[in-house]
């Protein structure tokens, strides 16, 4: 039976895909699970890739559910280095779904499309009867080109790399699990949401093939990216507590709910792992750039060690950084 | 546009340095007052919270203190100490047609005796809401008129007087379709239980911050004039917990041991006398069956008759039978402090926070959950 857990991203996620799909689907190019696939074609080398958005609320602060499904899936391209070319935009609406919202939200779409430069280029719609599905859902495929000449992937990350990220973390994440409980808490934060394939341009120009990869610390948030991309390097990363950037209204909101910002999901954020030479070129162009709004490096890559993700906390002792497992739950006492 | 200029926690050089200072001159006390206790054995001192428990792995405090000085938790995770029966008996109510339950996010995954779990059921279809407050599932009831609604009271002093203070709302207004399944337990009589029913070599305490809030200091003076154990009432931030581990060898290297409240902002010796009053007009003490410990008598809270319409036990003739065991699972022994997770021989194997076997290592409290999340017995 299908449980909730297996669309939070987390441990539950990955053993869906491994287990359901991938044994069935399996071919090497499906196999790398990045975020986008990379497609041979000619000369030109593509990245494709698809994502389907069912936020609930679907109106937050700092976007809606229409500037998410275009700036995700433009994200997702530019993780693989792919500069966005054409977006399409599919459409499961509720029956009894509101004009006026349905308005609202393509203008969103309109809006931010034209922001990123990159054309909704086909579509399609589907009503279903009242109660068969929520409101709205999207689905946004997308074609991206790659001009580099070497893969971001995982597999590059060598020992003395640094990890840099583009911003504060868990400001969607906790943006949304506010508003889907109504609660009232303090803080002036909201979504991120944004798209990256300019940022991911400029550091590229910068710095090539010293940057090994990019990944957008979406579901999971970043601990679970971290793990992640630790073990599929087979490398140990160590991050700082105290350098990873968390805006104060959302650390003090996670304190209230029982929350880990580490585990909060982020839709305008990147995590570079980098060669140790040019981090810091990086982050002067990131801390230039109002794509990356307070950019940090929070730790390096060590050899691999028992732990994927180890953390020097802010006090100065030490713990293990595990994958997300099941929803993010609020505490009890 | 957000103004992140002074949104930053994190990263703030001076704080963290400030709280580094702090947490390193807590340390260096530690090791002196260690070394005038001249018995080279470990002392165990036991962290009765579980959100104690969090936050030293949280933290990491395990790395900086002296490998003398062992830390093991306590009976204080309150998913952890519900009994088996109570949590079939909660799943069970989810079957009710037309029963909305609602409940703290901890309970959802909690297995049962039979492997079933309320996350189970809501995914065949129950109705099962997570609330973050009593206060929100009486509203779900209040807005839901025609269908009934059952919160599962769980916790302990902390969490019951708004519970309590929940029912009397749900009273005064006639919501006469929001009911409370009443597991909520207390502590005095559970440490009373831990610590009498067999050697313990636990010699110290670090009382639960929260609770004290509401119970005050007086309710801990047995557990030193019985069980001559050092007690600290102990805030939950790193330092708090150090200065409470201070507290603790201070009092055994003199020899006398007392209730030494090292939590004053947040609790004063009387406790909160209203938050009581509340608890004691709604509830009455009643047998509970704790996890680990079994059927201690006065130490769960069961509704009053004067709001007996709410008590979801008896309108719903709910039957709590106790399994006699749950294969494997032992939990039990982590709760009363005879074992430490990595010593389970399901941890990190059968047992996971997705493939849990018991509420240890599903409780955000919990904790094999701690151990597991912060890489315990691996750093």
């Amino acid at each position: 039976m299908v449980l909730l857990d297996h669309g939070s991203g987390g441990l539950a996620s990955s053993r869906l895909v491994q287990e359901i799909f991938l044994s069935r689907l399996s071919n090497p190019i499906l196999n790398e699970l990045e975020d986008s696939a990379i497609l041979d074609i000619g000369q030109q080398q593509i990245a494709f890739t698809t994502d389907s958005y069912v936020v609930d609320p679907i109106f937050f602060p700092g976007g809606d559910i229409g500037e998410l499904a275009v700036n995700g899936t433009i994200n997702d391209l530019a993780m693989k280095g792919g500069m966005p070319v054409a977006l399409s935009l599919a459409l499961i609406l509720e029956e009894g779904f509101s004009l006026d919202d349905l308005e609202r939200i393509m203008d969103s779409i309109a809006r931010a499309s034209i922001q990123a430069g990159v054309p909704v280029a086909t579509g399609d719609t589907k009503v279903v009867p009242k109660g068969k599905a929520d409101k709205i859902f999207i689905n946004t495929a997308g074609v991206g080109i790659i001009e580099i000449r070497f893969p971001l992937t995982a597999s590059r990350i060598r020992p003395g790399d640094k990890i840099l990220v583009s911003g504060t973390v868990g400001d969607h994440g906790a943006t949304i699990m506010t508003r889907r409980q109504g609660l009232e808490v303090p803080g002036q934060f909201q979504s991120d949401t944004m798209a990256l394939h300019r940022l991911v341009r400029d550091m590229l120009e910068l710095s090539g093939e010293n940057i090994r990869c990019f990944r957008d610390p979406t579901r999971g948030g970043l601990a679970t990216t971290l793990v992640e991309l630790a073990k599929k390097a087979g490398v140990t990363m160590e991050i700082a507590e105290t350098e990873i950037p968390v805006r104060k209204d959302v650390a003090q909101t996670c304190e209230i709910l029982g929350l880990d910002p580490l585990y909060l999901a982020n839709e305008g954020k990147l995590v570079a792992v980098v060669a140790p030479d040019v981090a810091d070129e990086l982050l002067a162009l990131m801390q230039e750039s109002h794509l990356a709004p307070e950019p940090a490096i929070i730790g390096r890559v060590v050899e691999q060690g028992i732990m994927p993700v180890v953390m020097e906390t802010a006090i100065g002792g030490k713990r293990a950084v595990e994958m997300l497992t099941g929803e993010p739950l609020p505490r009890i006492c | 546009m957000m103004n992140l200029q002074d949104g930053i926690a994190s990263g703030q050089p001076a704080d963290a340095r400030r709280r580094r200072d702090l947490v390193k001159a807590l340390l260096l006390s530690i090791h002196r007052q260690l070394a005038s206790i001249s018995s080279p054995q470990k002392i165990r001192l036991m962290e009765v919270c579980g959100t104690h428990t969090m936050s030293i792995f949280k933290h990491g405090l395990r790395h900086l203190l002296p490998d003398r000085i062992e830390l093991i938790s306590g009976p204080g995770c309150p998913v952890c100490v519900t009994s088996p029966g109570q949590i079939d008996a909660a799943i069970k109510l989810s079957d009710i047609p037309d029963l909305i339950v609602a409940t703290f996010g901890d309970m959802l995954r909690v297995p049962g005796s039979q492997g079933q779990s309320l996350a189970k059921a809501r995914a065949r279809g129950a109705d099962v809401r997570i609330v973050y407050s009593p206060v929100d599932a009486l509203q779900l009831a209040r807005d839901n008129p025609d269908r009934n609604v059952c919160f599962l009271g769980i916790g302990f002093e902390t969490t019951a007087p708004v519970v309590a203070a929940t029912l009397k709302m749900a009273s005064q207004l006639s919501v006469n379709n929001f009911f409370v399944y009443s597991c909520h337990k207390t502590m005095p009589n559970a440490l009373e239980a831990l610590f009498s029913s067999k050697e313990s070599d636990v010699q110290g305490l670090l009382c639960p911050g929260h609770v004290s809030a509401i119970i005050g200091e007086q309710p801990y003076g047995f557990l030193v004039e019985k069980y001559g154990l050092a007690c600290a009432i102990t805030g939950f931030e790193a330092e708090e917990i150090l200065l409470g581990v201070l507290s603790l060898l201070k009092q055994l290297a003199s020899k006398y041991p007392f209730v030494d409240n090292c939590y004053p902002r947040a609790v004063s010796p009387e406790g909160n006398p209203s938050a009581v009053a509340a608890l004691e007009q709604v509830f009455q003490p009643s047998t509970a069956v704790w996890r680990g410990l079994g059927s201690i008598p006065g130490s769960g809270l069961a509704i009053r008759q004067q709001f007996k319409r709410h008590d979801a036990e008896s309108h719903f003739g709910i039957e709590i039978e106790e399994p006699n065991k749950v294969s494997g699972c032992r939990c039990h022994r982590i709760i009363t402090g005879q074992i430490i997770p990595p010593e389970c021989p399901m941890f990190r194997k059968a047992c996971t926070p997705e493939n849990p076997m018991g509420p240890c290592m599903v409780s955000s409290e919990g904790a094999c959950a701690a151990w597991f999340k912060y890489g315990g017995e691996r750093l």
